[in-house]
Formats: structure tokens, sequence, C-alpha cells
């Protein structure tokens, strides 16, 4: 998100006067404290007819064929460039869905808050939600908010769910996949990871990268309108980064992924940082970039259109699916060496020199 | 990314690669020292693309691999005690010592902080002055002058609250252990290049004059790398024994003055034990006495045992070269970076690690 584009949204919707500075344990009671704290901000910001109706859960009918996603978002820190946890809150389901080839429709919001959060930063995270949610289609329609004692959580934890209607062509599965099928990289590679490492504490660096974090729901779209079922599989490249998506690509789909090290896309400051800090970007988390595994005779052509999206400027095809070394993906370095790319064992620990 | 770029051309590298082709009559084997430079070579493919007689093998050079067993249950041990705040680099923390790594200690509750630098560690105890922050110093001749200028900071501050833990290890006294180990095969030595920046190259001569053996001080990315073969190899085959630098980009022959002040400072060379291979004579650092307040060694009270290393690990095996990741009996079965039986499967610059990760046998994939 463009600085300006906050602002404008800080100015347009002002914080209420709470009557308190910071949220404790009774904002999660259930109590009167609990309806202060919803009251006074949270539906006004989110409003809508089915969150207004303030029951249980939400009522709607939708039809066709429907898909459901969930995730929890537990980032640390909770703001960094580029964007922060309620914006990742939204796009990141709403991009699940996407992949599924699904347009969202209704989300449910559901925050852990670790007590102490000062409650001018619940406010911003609200706005963030609410921007992505407008951004994207997407209504929240239902909720939950829970308070943990300090030193119980980190600050704030989400997590969405969401509903959305699959796209009327969209066939999107592994069984799709088939071999001499092209992969396709929607963007530059690993500036979400590493716009968050540039803010921990112990990291910090001067660094003007910010997050990719971004909804993909109407990029998707416009290649389903036009090339349908011919969009084998799609997986948005988020924990594990490229490598790890491409793994389990090939893994459960059972086929061999070839790939060309000199074609996947990244900016040069992220690299740069990448070799600073002794991280393979390869595995580095992405919050706007997919991969989508497209029939090779259309593949020119989604990428071409892919690259008129604002989302897809950077994409570009990395490779292909192979019968041969079925379950591996197999990378030509830049140089012209071969060599498979795995999985990582655990997180990516920084190496000593 | 200027200056890296260049060095990862491919046109440069496959004209490298033709020379060396033409310059190679015999079967020679190379050993590069640097955990850093074998990454590389598996990294970018190069291992698959040199010339069928060259045998490349893998040194001892990954700090992680060799900070012996007894010394990672020391930091686990200190890192439990609930007044203290244990730092490391990031890849220390996986590495297994007898009982649990870092890590494990770290998710039962201990507070173990992954840091870039130890002078991030010397902040944290001016933080914390309740609690004694100690900076896990592990490393080669790169990583001592940081370690050595965190005390000096710390003392400057007037800090009692912040030691460290070393395990300080030297490069050449270890290539002259391998160099004498009956065993040993290897006929040349790319050079670890960071080390050499800091320490310079005069450390050099008197082994290549000794044991009549080339060395090529050595890079790390794919040109420097296959630079830095070919030149071996040209001396290989004129039968020359010179010290040489293809990394001079980066390294001077006198190598850093002032960090090797920093170093002569704060440490004392002792000798010292390296996990795998064994004891080798003045091939470390520690602390010296002018500075024992902040020897984490001396300073905690540390009452452990010393324990057996796994018999099945063949890691001496695998840093000394004499074996290849790929030769072990456990390798990629009851031993993986998720369940590493030694060291050297959990580093990333560990050559099991990287052939686990790369899924390295050296023949083309």
């Amino acid at each position: 998100m463009s600085i300006t584009k906050k602002i404008k949204m800080q100015l347009s919707c002002p914080m209420p006067k709470f009557d308190f500075d910071s949220i404790n344990l009774g904002h999660g009671s259930g109590g009167i404290l609990t309806q202060r704290l919803l009251n006074s901000g949270v539906f006004e910001m989110l409003k809508n007819d089915k969150l207004d109706e303030k029951h249980d859960g939400a009522f709607f009918s939708l039809d066709g064929e429907l898909a459901f996603s969930t995730d929890s978002y537990v980032v640390h820190p909770i703001f960094f460039p580029g964007g922060d946890i309620g914006e990742l809150a939204v796009n990141g389901t709403v991009n699940d869905l996407a992949m599924c080839g699904a347009m969202a429709r209704y989300l449910s919001l559901s925050f852990i808050i670790e007590e102490g959060l000062p409650v001018e930063q619940f406010w911003q995270i609200l706005q963030s939600i609410k921007y992505a949610c407008d951004n994207a289609g997407v209504q929240v329609v239902t909720g939950d908010t829970k308070v943990v004692e300090k030193g119980k959580g980190d600050k704030i934890f989400i997590n969405t769910s969401g509903i959305g209607t699959v796209h009327a062509a969209a066939d999107i599965r592994l069984g799709n996949i088939k071999d001499r099928d092209a992969v396709i990289v929607s963007g530059k590679i690993a500036a979400h990871g590493i716009a968050i490492m540039s803010k921990r504490q112990g990291l910090e660096f001067e660094t003007d990268i910010t997050s990719d974090t971004i909804n993909l729901n109407f990029t998707v779209k416009k290649l389903l309108d036009i090339y349908g079922d011919k969009i084998h599989f799609l997986r948005d490249a988020t924990r594990g980064g490229l490598a790890g998506v491409l793994n389990e690509i090939a893994v459960d789909a059972k086929k061999g992924i070839d790939i060309r090290e000199k074609d996947i896309a990244i900016e040069e400051q992220v690299a740069g940082a990448c070799e600073m800090l002794g991280l393979d970007p390869l595995y580095v988390a992405n919050e706007g970039v997919f991969v989508a595994v497209v029939d090779a005779a259309v593949a020119a052509e989604v990428l071409n259109n892919l690259r008129q999206d604002a989302n897809g400027l950077n994409s570009a095809v990395i490779g292909s699916i192979t019968g041969e070394h079925p379950a591996k993906v197999i990378l030509q370095s830049a140089i012209g060496g071969r060599r498979v790319v795995n999985m990582l064992p655990g997180e990516q620990l920084p190496r000593i020199c | 990314m200027k200056y890296m770029s260049e060095y990862r051309d491919a046109t440069r590298v496959k004209s490298y690669l033709a020379e060396l082709q033409q310059v190679v009559t015999k079967p020679w084997t190379i050993m590069e020292v640097c955990g850093g430079q074998t990454h590389s070579l598996v990294k970018n493919g190069i291992l698959s693309m040199l010339p069928d007689k060259i045998n490349m093998v893998h040194g001892p050079g990954c700090p992680v691999c060799v900070t012996p067993l007894h010394l990672i249950d020391k930091a686990v041990f200190l890192a439990e005690k609930p007044d203290v705040i244990m730092c490391s680099y990031g890849d220390m923390l996986r590495v297994p010592g007898s009982k649990k790594s870092l890590l494990e200690a770290k998710a039962a509750g201990a507070d173990v902080r992954i840091l870039y630098s130890p002078l991030e560690a010397v902040k944290l105890a001016k933080e914390n002055p309740g609690k004694e922050v100690i900076f896990f110093a592990v490393g080669f001749e790169t990583t001592a002058p940081a370690n050595a200028l965190s005390v000096l900071h710390a003392e400057r501050a007037g800090l009692k609250n912040y030691s460290i833990l070393t395990s300080h290890v030297l490069v050449p006294p270890a290539i002259e252990a391998l160099i004498r180990d009956e065993t040993n095969t290897v006929q040349g030595f790319l050079a670890a290049g960071h080390v050499c920046t800091i320490m310079g190259m005069s450390e050099y001569f008197p082994l290549a004059e000794k044991y009549k053996i080339p060395i090529v001080v050595t890079g790390f990315e794919p040109v420097d790398l296959l630079q830095g073969i070919l030149m071996l190899v040209k001396q290989l085959e004129a039968g020359t024994y010179n010290v040489e630098n293809q990394y001079t980009r980066v390294v001077r022959p006198e190598g850093n003055p002032q960090a090797r002040a920093v170093i002569e400072k704060v440490f004392e060379v002792s000798n010292r034990e390296w996990r795998g291979i064994g004891s080798i004579p003045v091939s470390g650092y520690e602390v010296n006495k002018q500075y024992t307040a902040f020897d984490a060694n001396k300073k905690m009270n540390i009452s452990i045992a010393k324990a057996e290393e796994s018999k099945e690990c063949i890691a001496g095996e695998i840093l000394k070269g004499l074996k290849k990741p790929s030769q072990c009996p456990q390798f990629g079965k009851k031993c993986t970076p998720i369940n590493p039986l030694g060291a050297p499967m959990v580093s990333s610059e560990g050559a099991c690690a990287v052939y686990y990760h790369f899924n390295c046998t050296e023949e083309p994939v």
C-alpha cells in the first residue's frame, strides 16, 4: 500500500474517543467493556447489513460452487514497511480463495489480543482491514475478540476465514497438471519476507523495501475469464517462498519441475539484502506473488495478459513441468549448473559468516 | 549488486571451464577450506561442471561444524539459567548438543536470541542490567574482530553483565594438521578468502614452502571459485607450490591491521579441540587474562559432564575431506537436517547439509 493511500484513510477515519488507552483483559470478557470496544468503533468501521444483524453468525446465500479457506496471522512486527497484520489477514485469505479460482465474498474475523495493545494501534489495524476489504470487494460478516494476559501472546493475532464463489470456467486441481505445462511466477520474489526482516529487533537495517501484500483476486479472475481450464493450477508463494510452493506442487502432483534461475525476477535491493543476511530468496515469503501452471499452448498469451495487470508487471515463465524426476524441482543456475531445489528442514537461519 | 553480478557471469564461467579442460592432464584432489565455498560450489551446480579429473573435497571451514560438543552443552547449560540471555548467530541454534540444541532449549523456555552482530548483544546487556547477557562467540578469524570488539565496547560502557563464550578456531593450524595426517590425499588448497581479509597471507607462505603444496586464496562467487581452481591446477600441473591471491579485490597481503589489533588486545592463542577432528595445538583463541571478567567460561559457574560423540557420525572423516557426505551410511537415512547426528548436517555451510539440501551426488542431476 502506498503511503499516500494510508494517509488518506487516516484523514477520513479519525479515531473515535475511547475512554481507555490500551486494551485489557476486560475487553475480551464479553461484558460491558467488550461491548464498549466493539460499539465505539469496530462495527462502525466494518459496517455492512450482515454484520449489523449482530447475531452469533451471519446469514447469506450464494449461488454455484463455493470455496472455503482459513488462515491465522501471527506476523512480528505487526506494522511493517508496506502494510500491517490487518491488511495481511484480509489479503491472505482472499488470495487463498483466489488460488482456488474463487472470488472471496464473506470473511470471518477473529482477534486474539495480548493485553496492553495500545488502542491507537488496534484502530490502525482496523482501518487497514477495512481498506483491504474494500479493495478486494469482500465483507467481514462475523467475528470474535479475545484478550489474553500479557506475555501469553504477541500484541495481536488475527484469524480470518473466507467463503468465495468459484469461477464458472475454473478447474484448478493438482490432477490437471500435465507434462510440458508452463510455470509462471507473477512478480518479483522475496520482498515481503525481507521487509519484515528489516524491522525485526536486532536486525534493523536501512532500506526502502516494502511488503508486496496485495489482493490477487481480480488478477486471477481476469485470467480465468479468458483462459478458463487452461489454467491448470495456482498457488500463492507465501510461507516457504517460491521454492516451498514449487516443491509442494512437485510432490503432490508427482511431477518434476525444471526452473531457470535467470528468469526469476527479484528487486536488486531485495537480492542485496538476502546476500547480506545469508538468506536464499527462493525460500523467503511473498504476499503478492503467485505461481500459475498453465497449458503450454496458451503460456505466451497468459504472460502477455498478466503483464498488463498491475499485479503481474514482472511476471515471467520460469520453467516447465516434466515427467522426468517426479517430485523434484531442478534449477538451472544462472551460470548453467544444475541442482535440486529442496524444501527447507525448518526456518531459514542466518549464517555465521 | 554491483561487484557481485560480474562474478556470476555465465560467459566468464564458461571460458574458465574451457581453459580448465585444456590445462588439466592428471587427476588432482583439491580442498576448498571454507564452508562458504562449499555452499557456493554446490548451490551454483559447479561440482557437476568441473572436468572429471578434478576432485573437490570439502574442508573443515564450517565454524558450526567444528564447535565441540561440550561447548554446545555449556551454551545450553548457561541458556537454561533463568538470569541469562544467551545470544548466538543463527546456525548455531540447531546444532545438537549431547542432550539438546539451543533451539530446543529456547522452545523449553530459555531466553535465546538470534543476532547478526555481537554488538547487538552489548546493547541487550545495557537494556537488561538484571540479566547476564552471553554471546556465543563462534567462528574462524573472520568473526573474531567483531567478537573482540564487543568486549571492548562492554568494557567502555562499564558493563558487568556481558560475557562471551568463545569457540574460536584458526585456519592455518587446521590446514597443517590436515596435511600432516597420514591419510591426507589433498594436493592443493583453496584458502578461505574472508579469513585472509582479516589475517592477510603471511601465515600461508611457510605452509606452502614446508609441505610443497600450492595454496590459492579464493573468493566465494562462481567466477572466483573457478578462477581459483584454475590457478591451483596450473600450479599443480607445473609442479610449483606458491601462495597466490585470486581474491585481490578484497584480500590485501597484510590483511586488516586494525581488525588484527582488536583481536590481539582481547584474545590469546590457545590449543583447541575441533569437533570430529580432535585437539589441534595453537589452533584457537580464548579471552586473555586482562579481559577474564568478560569470559563466560571463567565468570560463570559451569558444571557439566563431558559427553561422548555419536559413534555413527563420521564427521571427522568428512571434515578432513576423506569421505564425501554421500559416502556416509547414515546420510539421508538416520541423519537428516531435521534429526542431525552431527554438526555438518546442520549449518548451511556444513558439507552434509549442503549435499542433503541440494541433493548432491556430484552426478549431473
